[in-house]
């Protein structure tokens, strides 16, 4: 599905990623951890091309994303992607948010993108939130909002970037709820996430990245009951599991 | 205080008042176009489209309207730029659109900074979020940026509209016949300094406190829509 090689970022002077390497195969979720500034939202960002890579390839379905002769706004119809800090659209009801790219990009009639969004919202447990505002929602139901918006355009892959993090506790479980369905139904998934039991629970495999490289990936059980790296066994250490 | 000649002359400061009027809708109009289109050319990634709206901005907000006017006013004719001899409202169609691109030039620097402003205070999660959906940047400015960015936009917007009208007045000097240019004949006709200018102030006065309420009340309009 997805195919990273010898990946490079720099913000000004500082290297970022300093050469990632990465597969991830259709159907599999893939947690992402590490310390704040490890550049692990970086990746994902590269991924979608939100930030541009200074070096390297990564090839979507085979399609180059960092090529300048595919159109980066075709590619993206494919990738979902989920922000830490929801970013709904606030002028728009929660319907015209999931509604607004499949209905512009002409991928549906009107009608037909307003049936899909219901349905949508009913599965993220909103269907009776269509006709609000964002303002008018709490935070974890924004961002089951804002899954069920990247749904509507039926991704191959879901990018998401710590979609817990700006939340209350109490609204965390409710999110996490709906990506446990959603790795369930078979999305391929890229989580970024401080979640630990989230990721044991749901991760096919867990990378940690430290100073931008990949320092260790393995099933969850392994990687948490047994990391090698000793600096992932200090990260692990230090996170409360 | 004497206003006995109001009754003889109350037609010069309507039609003053009309070219003033109209002065200001072809500013306004033209003015907040061009400003778009600076505000995005500024906002833009392209360096020669940032760099040329950077310049204008920065040269137009830093020279006198009077000198913009003058250069627009011999400029026009100079760089064989003429309109038919003919006469609206009293005035040379020649003068009058030498005022409106002066004006309208200047507006549009100001204006274009408005904008700028406005959108710039938009988070920049939202056109994160509209680009990852696949929409393409025109797309997303117009359906996701622009619209959030009016409610920050208007209220300066509407200050600049009141100061276009008032800076008009100073086209009276290439001889529009606008309300300043009236207050000056009905002066010369009466002898009277200063009560005409009372009259003046007062029909100006009405003039924006009038544009101010429409445009208070179009932003309570926004206000009620989210």
């Amino acid at each position: 599905m997805i195919k990273v090689t010898d990946l490079h970022k720099n913000f000004g002077k500082l290297h970022v990623l300093k050469g990632i390497d990465l597969n991830i195969d259709k159907g599999e979720v893939v947690v992402i951890i590490g310390p704040s500034g490890s550049g692990k939202s970086t990746v994902l960002r590269c991924l979608n091309r939100l930030e541009e890579a200074d070096k390297g390839q990564i090839l979507f379905k085979d399609i180059s994303v960092t090529d300048d002769k595919n159109d980066i706004n075709v590619i993206r119809q494919d990738m979902g992607m989920v922000f830490q800090n929801f970013n709904l659209f606030p002028h728009m009801t929660v319907l015209e948010n999931v509604t607004l790219a499949p209905t512009r990009l002409n991928m549906m009639k009107e009608k037909e993108a307003k049936d899909k969004g219901l349905k949508l919202l009913k599965r993220v447990g909103l269907g009776d939130k269509a006709n609000n505002y964002p303002n008018q929602l709490s935070g974890g139901q924004k961002q089951r909002v804002a899954i069920a918006r990247a749904l509507a355009m039926s991704p191959d892959l879901m990018l998401f970037d710590e979609p817990t993090s700006a939340l209350d506790p109490e609204m965390v479980g409710e999110v996490l709820e709906v990506m446990k369905q959603l790795a369930a139904d078979g999305m391929t998934m890229v989580i970024v996430t401080h979640e630990m039991n989230f990721a044991k629970e749901v991760a096919d495999r867990v990378l940690f990245i430290d100073d931008g490289i990949i320092l260790e990936e393995a099933p969850p059980e392994e990687l948490f009951n047994n990391p090698k790296n000793p600096r992932t066994k200090d990260f692990l250490r230090r996170v409360i599991i | 205080m004497d206003f006995s000649f109001v009754k003889d002359y109350y037609m010069f400061f309507i039609n003053g008042a009309k070219i003033t009027i109209l002065l200001a809708i072809f500013t306004i109009i033209f003015g907040v176009i061009l400003g778009v289109l600076f505000a995005l050319m500024r906002i833009s990634r392209n360096p020669v489209l940032k760099g040329i709206a950077a310049v204008y901005i920065e040269f137009i907000r830093g020279t006198p309207i009077m000198v913009q006017l003058f250069i627009f006013y011999y400029g026009l004719s100079f760089v064989g730029i003429t309109f038919p001899d003919i006469s609206v409202l009293g005035s040379n169609l020649n003068d009058l659109m030498a005022g409106i691109v002066a004006l309208s030039i200047n507006s549009a620097a100001y204006v274009a900074e408005i904008v700028r402003a406005g959108i710039q205070a938009i988070d920049k999660g939202q056109m994160e979020a509209a680009r990852s959906l696949g929409l393409n940047y025109t797309i997303s400015m117009k359906t996701i940026i622009l619209p959030q960015a009016i409610k920050n936009i208007l209220p300066a917007l509407g200050n600049e509209f009141i100061a276009i009208i008032k800076e008009s007045s100073i086209v009276s000097i290439i001889g529009i016949h606008e309300l300043m240019y009236s207050n000056s004949t009905v002066r010369g006709i009466t002898f009277r300094p200063f009560e005409p200018l009372i009259i003046t102030a007062m029909v100006y006065f009405a003039i924006t406190f009038t544009l101010s309420t429409l445009v208070r009340a179009f932003e309570r309009r926004l206000q009620t829509v989210d």
